[in-house]
């Protein structure tokens, strides 16, 4: 089955019809990339916190099966039952199989990129399981049925009045009153009770450490430990490389990933779940679904490092103005197009050309991914591929040709502000010319360089 | 155990060349007096720092910082609370306490975070079910960093750990700060030596 291809700049458009929206998104996004900055400049040893961070993760990765079987070894000694799925359907039978077993019918969950690339919450909920998503964002996002547009502020797309409508229109309270305080206050009344009631609660992991068996997570509302300590059952699922071999790497990790993320020294709650407690049961699901195979691509096997800490989300400067729903995937920014043609190349395949290359998304990468090199290499493959849009062919081929000859370059180049004078605006701002789409082409200068520079060079000479 | 098989023969087929294991400094060089950077970052986290002498007599510290509490539940025994943590037969049974209390093993300079595993919780849900915490943390016990933190053998024991940094927090609503999302409103900690051991 042909997969429909993904039309970012079209979804975009629709972020973009309100300003006020793309205005807060984008001021929003950036203080959290300033405050970011603040932390990393504080921390003199910072770069050689992400040189580590970076040789750790690629050290497991390449010992990944062996990683695997020790964690594996030591969660089973702790009491834990571990459980394995090739891909998403396998995970989300998992789940159910162990909430149906033990008759719960209630699930409490911390937020987790994993249960989204999953989409387990519709698989479990057609088959009679209620979930709770307990993060106030992932909430707000479950009543509002939308998928998280950031992998770490999932809501930041939305303004207060927009969070007034959802909770107004789905759990009672007053859809007139936008205080924050009001409708935070009012998420955490309508949630506690599902605490108190669940049969089960679930987290994803931040990190899983193979020396000792346990999952670690990282929040600031409390939500994952409310999760995991009271109802009498516990599901940690994980994609495999959350793996890190030891405590001493969690060090590491631990000090970069809220910094990079928020700005902040460190969530919350950093909660390490090692054992269940007496008397209940905690399972972890490692879950593969594509990764073994990313593992194999030699361009783009790095990307598995990630810690998902969003940084490269806060900085990029096409996800800020167009917001994570237009990119259609569970993962958007930066890490979301290397990532996404994973999963399928010709529906992400639109992905890799949302960005401006300018390569700050890879300086704030704690684990030092080369993200802007990966989105270059990717944009070679679809092409390679034949995933190229045709409008997007038409005009690399025309550019193509232009740019091999010096002398077809000059003559464009001195078209330019006659091209942008004269033509009607229908032939600039043409379906073939997605730029002008929600940009005004900029005046064009009467002299182009070559002409200022060979009058310039006669002269001084 | 097929999935396994096939899961772990995928990555064995598919993994690059190997790549080292750095080892991790501990980064302890030139850092700022402890007991001040930890009170400098619980502050700084949204947690209220007090501090106490040896032999204050807590309960009535306790009390008088939450005059209108009704129910206090007490994991040290260092404060007699209304509540018997012992009698607590299920987690959720802690839902209407107003103040817990407990007592740390130590502290994060770095961060102001405090370590609290199930020895120090008796129930890990009184850390986050309550409505206030009060943490006791002796001034002494105070590593300098997240490194020296993971040094401590502690965390291959025990079932349940958490660095808990400042009161349950979110921003998710246009990045305005409330504190008390889903766990605890207020985080207090009290900086009080622990009694020497009988």
């Amino acid at each position: 089955m042909r997969e429909k291809r993904i039309d970012h700049a079209e979804a975009a458009s629709e972020f973009i019809a309100s300003e006020e929206h793309v205005e807060f998104h984008d001021r929003r996004l950036w203080d959290l990339r300033k405050k970011r900055d603040r932390e990393s400049e504080a921390i003199p040893e910072w770069e050689e916190l992400r040189a580590l961070a970076s040789a750790i993760k690629e050290h497991t990765l390449t010992h990944l099966a062996d990683y695997l079987e020790e964690f594996e070894r030591n969660a089973i000694r702790n009491g834990a039952q571990v459980h394995w799925a090739v891909d998403a359907v396998e995970h989300n039978e998992i789940v159910l199989d162990i909430l149906r077993t033990r008759s719960a019918k209630t699930l409490v969950k911390a937020k987790s990129m994993l249960t989204e690339e999953c989409d387990m919450r519709p698989f479990l909920e057609k088959r009679g399981i209620t979930v709770i998503e307990t993060d106030l964002a992932e909430r707000i996002q479950q009543l509002d049925d939308e998928p998280p547009s950031h992998i770490v502020v999932p809501s930041v797309h939305k303004l207060r009045q927009d969070v007034a409508e959802v909770f107004g229109r789905t759990i009672g309270t007053d859809p007139d009153n936008c205080d924050p305080h009001y409708l935070a206050e009012s998420q955490r009344q309508d949630t506690r009770p599902y605490f108190i009631g669940a049969g089960a609660g679930m987290t994803g992991a931040n990190f899983a450490v193979a020396e000792t068996g346990s999952i670690v997570v990282c929040t600031n509302e409390g939500n994952a430990d409310l999760s995991v300590n009271v109802p009498p059952l516990y599901i940690a699922s994980l994609g495999i490389e959350k793996l890190i071999p030891r405590l001493d790497d969690l060090g590491v990790f631990v000090r970069m990933l809220s910094r990079s993320a928020l700005g902040s020294p460190i969530t919350q709650y950093t909660s390490h779940f090692r054992a269940p407690r007496p008397g209940t049961e905690m399972h972890i699901v490692l879950v593969d679904n594509g990764r073994s195979e990313r593992l194999g691509m030699d361009d783009f096997w790095t990307s598995l490092k990630c810690i998902r800490c969003g940084a490269c989300q806060n900085t990029c400067p096409v996800y800020r103005r167009s917001g994570g729903l237009s990119y259609g995937a569970t993962y958007s920014g930066p890490i979301g197009v290397i990532i996404d043609p994973t999963f399928s190349l010709r529906k992400y395949s639109n992905l890799p050309f949302a960005s401006t290359l300018n390569g700050s998304c890879t300086s704030v990468c704690p684990v030092k991914i080369n993200i802007h090199e990966q989105i270059y290499k990717w944009r070679q493959v679809i092409t390679e591929r034949g995933q190229l849009p045709f409008v997007k062919k038409q005009a690399m081929q025309a550019a193509g040709k232009v740019l091999a000859s010096p002398k077809l370059y000059r003559a464009a180049v001195e078209g330019t502000h006659v091209a942008t004078e004269h033509l009607p605006r229908f032939m600039v701002y043409s379906r073939f010319n997605a730029w002008g789409r929600q940009r005004d082409v900029p005046e064009a200068p009467k002299q182009t360089f070559r002409q200022w520079y060979l009058k310039n060079r006669e002269r001084s000479s | 155990m097929s999935s396994r098989e096939d899961i772990l023969g995928a990555l064995r087929r598919n993994q690059p060349a190997a790549r080292p294991l750095p080892d991790v400094p501990m980064f302890d060089a030139d850092l700022p007096p402890a007991l001040e950077k930890f009170k400098s970052s619980v502050t700084r986290m949204g947690g209220k720092v007090v501090e106490l002498p040896h032999g204050a007599d807590l309960t009535a510290f306790v009390r008088e910082r939450f005059p209108d509490a009704l129910e206090i539940c007490s994991a040290t025994p260092e404060v007699t609370g209304t509540r018997d943590l012992g009698a607590v037969r299920a987690p959720a049974d802690l839902h209407d306490v107003d103040v817990g209390v407990v007592r740390a093993r130590f502290g994060v300079a770095e961060t102001g975070s405090v370590f609290l595993s199930e020895a120090e919780l008796g129930i890990n849900a009184i850390g986050y079910l309550v409505q206030h915490l009060v943490v006791f943390l002796d001034p002494k016990e105070i590593v300098p960093n997240l490194h020296h933190a993971y040094q401590n053998s502690v965390f291959r024991e025990v079932r349940y750990a958490v660095l808990m940094t400042g009161p349950s927090a979110t921003a998710d609503i246009e990045g305005i700060l409330i504190h008390g999302a889903q766990g605890v409103r207020s985080l207090t900690v009290a900086l009080v030596p622990r009694a020497a051991e009988a």
